[in-house]
């Protein structure tokens, strides 16, 4: 049981990256963008097949990177130079993506334990520094010594790969341009009335945004030990769900509090997952049924309790009117009272 | 300045809607000239201003800004030349986004946006020393969201936005019509002063005669997509709301006189 909440933190802080792309089109840009149903799948793909044939590591992963970008910059073109509606140019790009990725990785799934990833080159320095057995002693010390993980390696690399990228994108949404790609997405008219070219601020968005997915994609091949051509089933579904319960839990002020906000939603949100699956009726097939409900309540319990505050307040206040006039009329009472004397 | 050369324009042409909202619209602005346009609803004056901006194309004729014919060059290249403040006070800011990161934004009108903050030190007191001018004490709230302020402070902000760059032509679409009396007073107050202290090449459009008489150099009456009246100078200083009714009566009645002819 710790240890898959152990591998939850893990995986979350990958689907992070993921969930970050997502912020940036659905919250930023305020474009639900479907793409990343194919394009988490298009960056698993091209580091999967690199690897296969003796590539670098860091070379397959940096060209996922470049292939996102590619996919959602083709998404924002449908948009804004062929004029389709945001859902479908979305969607389109996805349907066209499953082709793609099939061709990229030649058959439905692409093992990698044999090869030497991201992974396993962060696993072998890590194991030099013998800094696990120095963290484990440290949980032993806490009287957690059995909930230790194999390796803490993944935890410290992909958190400290997560906050790089958190603080680089609030800092790019800080820029000129990053000004410019939250108005096109605040305000419209107004920023093209400033001389912004909304439609490059939209498909550099969506660029950014899918890059970070197909990093994501290819991280979580890396991670899982294979690519298959389902893994992307869902992921805006779940991108949306760390975005949603990220902001809920931790806020959403700054662009600052909310990109570390999703990056909580992300870990949360695998936590959640777990904790479901430990439930005896519930099975592995049943998480997309699980994903979704966490979204349908993640979006209603805030519009519900609200409704119930507004009641409540209401109460409160028409209480508050009968006592003052109870009030009023008992010193009226005791006025006249007084002046039968 | 600005030139407008026999402009056209119909809308849902082919169609039993077909509006014919601009016929050869003729206009010029010298630099520096702040030109007030009167006309009821339907008579062209926003399309007039959507023709200027880039919004709309015209179907024929040529506009000129600054010597440069931009008829057919789009919005967001041509908006580095022209400021716009737009009637709804919510049209002319971000609302999610601060005081100073709007102002950032308007500053990139004329200024390349690159990687660059937004918002830098030497930036930020620039953007202050503008917002003083403005008198409302929005210099000490720069980091609000603009949408938490009311629309007499989003307005007078659009209005600094739209003006603080020097734009060689200045838009101004009702820009005072859903405020209420004391603030359309304080943004027409604040429009005479940006516009005559910056000599801004303006055009204003309004509902209100007095306000079209109190302000600008000039003054332009339109009906039916077509400059019906021209004031400029003097006879524009000369004007009253009595005489503009009488002239528009005039006009009116005359062209009646036209059609019925006309007609038989």
């Amino acid at each position: 049981m710790p240890t898959a909440i152990f591998s939850s933190f893990e995986s979350g802080l990958i689907y992070a990256i993921m969930a970050l792309g997502v912020y940036l089109t659905f919250r930023i840009l305020d474009f639900p963008d479907l793409t990343v149903d194919g394009s988490f799948v298009t960056g698993a793909a091209v580091t999967a097949i690199m690897l296969v044939n003796g590539y670098s590591p860091i070379i397959s992963t940096g060209a996922a990177l470049l292939a996102g970008f590619a996919a959602g910059s083709i998404t924002g073109l449908l948009h804004t130079k062929g004029k389709i509606n945001p859902l479908l140019s979305g969607i389109l790009m996805m349907i066209a993506l499953y082709s793609i990725n099939l061709r990229i990785m030649g058959k439905s799934n692409i093992p990698l334990f044999s090869e030497s990833t991201i992974i396993t080159s962060v696993k072998e320095i890590w194991s030099k520094t013998g800094l696990d057995s120095f963290l484990n002693k440290g949980m032993e010390l806490l009287g957690l010594g059995n909930s230790v993980p194999s390796t803490w390696a993944i935890i410290f690399i992909m958190l400290v790969i997560s906050l790089v990228i958190k603080f680089a994108l609030s800092l790019f949404l800080k820029t000129e341009i990053g000004l410019a790609i939250r108005a096109t997405g605040d305000n419209q008219s107004m920023v093209k009335s400033f001389s912004t070219n909304t439609d490059n601020m939209k498909v550099l968005g969506l660029s950014i945004s899918n890059a970070l997915v197909a990093f994501s994609g290819s991280l979580i091949a890396q991670y899982n030990g294979f690519s298959d051509i389902g893994m992307g089933i869902g992921m805006i579904v779940i991108g949306l769900a760390s975005v949603i319960i990220g902001e809920a839990i931790f806020g959403a002020k700054t662009i600052a509090r909310a990109t570390l906000a999703v990056i909580g939603g992300a870990i949360v949100y695998r936590i959640v997952v777990a904790l479901a699956l430990q439930v005896q009726f519930l099975q592995t097939g049943d998480v997309k049924l699980i994903t979704a409900a966490i979204v349908i309540g993640a979006l209603i319990i805030p519009q519900i309790k609200d409704k119930q505050k507004e009641k409540s307040m209401k109460r409160k206040r028409l209480k508050e009117l009968q006592m003052q006039q109870t009030l009023v009329k008992g010193a009226k009472e005791v006025a006249t009272a007084k002046s039968n004397l | 300045m600005l030139q407008l050369n026999q402009i056209y324009k119909v809308f849902n042409q082919g169609t039993p809607d077909e509006k014919l909202a601009l016929k050869s619209l003729e206009l010029t602005l010298e630099k520096g000239e702040f030109v007030t346009v009167i006309g009821s609803n339907g008579a062209g004056k926003s399309t007039l201003m959507n023709m200027i901006s880039g919004k709309l194309i015209p179907d024929a004729g040529s506009v000129i800004i600054d010597g440069k014919d931009v008829s057919s060059v789009d919005e967001y290249v041509r908006s580095k030349m022209i400021g716009r403040v737009f009637q709804d006070p919510m049209a002319g800011t971000a609302p999610h986004m601060t005081i100073e990161e709007n102002l950032a934004i308007a500053y990139g009108r004329t200024n390349k946006r690159g990687l660059r903050l937004g918002v830098t030190k030497s930036r930020r007191s620039f953007y202050k020393e503008k917002l003083e001018t403005l008198h409302l004490g929005l210099e000490n709230r720069m980091n609000a969201k603009v949408g938490m302020l009311s629309g007499g402070e989003r307005q007078a902000l659009s209005l600094l936005m739209a003006t603080f760059t020097n734009p060689k032509i200045l838009l101004l679409d009702e820009h005072t019509a859903a405020l209420d009396p004391s603030r359309a007073d304080l943004i027409t107050k604040l429009t005479k002063e940006i516009v005559s202290q910056n000599n801004l090449t303006t055009l204003m459009v309004t509902h209100n005669m007095q306000q079209a008489l109190d302000l600008g150099t000039s003054l332009i009456m339109m009906d039916k997509g077509q400059i019906i009246f021209e004031a400029r100078g003097e006879e524009k200083q000369k004007l009253t709301v009595e005489k503009l009714l009488h002239e528009f009566q005039r006009i009116k009645g005359e062209k009646m006189l036209n059609d019925r002819a006309v007609l038989i």
